[in-house]
């Protein structure tokens, strides 16, 4: 698949929005999905159609063999051991909260300590946070450097013998920094200590590999990977999928259910409860075949290419900050304009069709610590060029115009 | 929509040169207020005489433009207002934020009216409505002695 029209694939880009081609530099919040994948949900819905996992009838046994199919593709995808590793969850929230849930209930008591960095999402805060209220456990944040980066070292620095989980980003969201989350799982494992990677904007753009990863954990957002909403996986290694209790409780995820007592049902259905979004996880399948139709190894290089060319424009444009200087860095660029809000600049990109996200980005902790309210920030995915960067650069410039910079 | 109706010469000279800005030491009502979406605060602060008019009144916070220029020239509208004028100004002003074409209050002179006019741009952009009357929201509270802190959000 060519990437130079790559655009035709997506339907967003066919029609103007708001008389304006769509400069679209928001795939880090969320992806546009290509054709084949909104046209799988409307063909299931209209098709193929049934809830799957327990029916018997024709329908069921189709809809429960696409449904599973997704899952052998994620397998396949990230390169996990064995299918059962693969939990369909509501988004990449949801993945988290599972496991801070499950993990916290069994293994963490007061003064336990959970390791995250200061780059985290608040959604890699706030499930660790629920148990820092309920069980009294201790929250460490590992330090960003100048260059908005989390080494190994700093990591290293505040594991103690209270450490009970490691949890990480693999790709900040504000300042781009990929971290060596392979040579934290081999620290954190040399003491005994599992690790959860946050891996929303690691999967988007990045070669996964589970089996040579080694985490215990990996958490996907479905839609930032251009698939449907509603879905997320998160990935575990067997031997905790089997050892913790179920997260929620309801239809599909049990094996026995008497008034004296339940048993819960195997793998993976241990974890899915209730009816999950179907339609979505059997487009979800559409999304992998289409990355995978590019190759990630394109997609790396792509978006490298964009994020190089990005940095030198914005640099050259007087008065841009640009936030963070990480080494090895995805397809996100955070900045600031001396003299105007970044909301200010969002609402005036916006009006050329610019659309990119302004405000702390659900990372205040980092927010806090780089001392700016908010920052705007422009992220890339496969179907951008660099004629969306030169738009940038020339809405920003219209920006400055209009607060006499 | 034109984002010159949005980002008018007045609107860009109070956001860049908010008038108010800071604390002082006698206030007796304060407030704050914050939008949790784009991490803007303010901090409201002020003086009710015996009389129940504002003697003084200033804030602290940072925001984009529209809500700076908002609080600067809210601040600038109410002193010297008495605490029942405040309320009607606060109420009309976010009436016609939100539907009204104009203001109706007698309170304000015409020239009052222009300048909160300026604001009016914003009903054209859904999302940063909330930028121009988090300030007044705080202001409320203030007043009304409310110890919860204003979101934009619930």
């Amino acid at each position: 698949m060519n990437l130079d029209d790559i655009k035709r694939e997506f339907p967003i880009f066919d029609d103007k929005i708001q008389n304006n081609d769509l400069v679209y530099l928001d795939s880090a919040n969320s992806s546009q999905k290509p054709r084949i994948v909104v046209d799988r949900i409307y063909d299931f819905y209209t098709k193929e159609f049934s809830n799957v996992g327990r029916s018997v009838h024709y329908l069921a046994v189709a809809a429960t063999n696409l449904y599973e199919q997704t899952r052998v593709s994620v397998q396949k995808y990230i390169n996990a051991k064995d299918k059962d590793e693969i939990v369909f969850t509501k988004g990449a929230t949801e993945a988290i909260n599972l496991v801070a849930n499950t993990f916290g209930q069994k293994y963490l008591s007061e003064g336990d300590e959970v390791l995250l960095t200061e780059l985290e999402h608040h959604s890699n805060y706030v499930p660790w946070h629920f148990l820092r209220k309920a069980k009294n456990i201790k929250i460490e944040f590992a330090e960003i450097n100048d260059n908005g980066e989390v080494t190994l070292e700093a990591i290293e620095k505040k594991i103690t013998n209270k450490t009970k989980i490691i949890s990480v980003s693999h790709l900040s969201n504000v300042t781009g920094a990929i971290l060596p989350i392979k040579e934290i799982v081999q620290l954190a494992h040399s003491k005994n200590i599992p690790v959860l990677i946050d891996g929303c904007q690691g999967a988007p753009h990045l070669k996964l590999d589970m089996q040579d990863i080694d985490c215990d954990f990996y958490a996907i957002s479905g839609h930032k990977m251009y698939g449907p909403t509603g879905i997320g996986i998160l990935y575990a290694k067997k031997k905790w999928l089997e050892d913790l209790p179920p997260y929620q409780g309801g239809g599909g995820m049990i094996n026995e259910v008497k008034k004296e007592g339940i048993t819960y049902g195997e793998l993976p259905n241990k974890y899915e409860a209730g009816t999950m979004a179907t339609a979505q996880v059997i487009a979800f399948n559409e999304s992998i075949k289409f990355m995978e139709k590019i190759g990630i190894q394109n997609i790396e290089k792509h978006e490298k290419e964009l994020l190089d060319y990005g940095l030198e424009k914005l640099r050259k444009n007087n008065s841009v900050n640009i936030i963070g200087n990480p080494k090895e860095k995805g397809g996100v660029i955070s900045f600031t304009i001396e003299g105007i809000h970044p909301h200010d600049i969002a609402t005036i990109l916006d009006e050329d069709g610019v659309a990119i996200r302004a405000g702390h980005h659900c990372c205040q902790i980092l927010h806090d610590k780089l001392n700016l309210p908010a920052t705007a920030r422009a992220s890339f995915g496969v179907y951008n060029t660099k004629d969306d960067i030169d738009k940038l650069d020339e809405a920003i410039n219209k920006c400055k115009k209009i607060f006499n910079l | 929509m034109d984002l010159k109706d949005l980002y008018q010469e007045i609107i860009l000279d109070h956001g860049k040169n908010p008038r108010n800005l800071g604390k002082f030491d006698n206030y007796n009502k304060d407030a704050k207020g914050n939008n949790p979406l784009c991490g803007d605060n303010v901090h409201v602060y002020l003086r009710l005489n015996e009389n129940k008019k504002v003697e003084d009144i200033a804030f602290e916070g940072h925001g984009c433009a529209i809500s700076m220029a908002s609080a600067s020239i809210m601040t600038d509208m109410v002193r010297g207002k008495e605490e029942k004028e405040v309320k009607e100004i606060v109420t009309d002003f976010l009436g016609m934020i939100k539907e009204k074409d104009s203001l109706e209050t007698n309170i304000l002179k015409d020239d009052e009216k222009t300048k909160l006019m300026s604001l009016s741009g914003v009903k054209q952009y859904p999302m940063r409505v909330k930028c121009a009357t988090l300030s007044w929201h705080t202001l409320t509270s203030a007043l009304d002695n409310s110890d919860q802190i204003v979101k934009t959000e619930e």
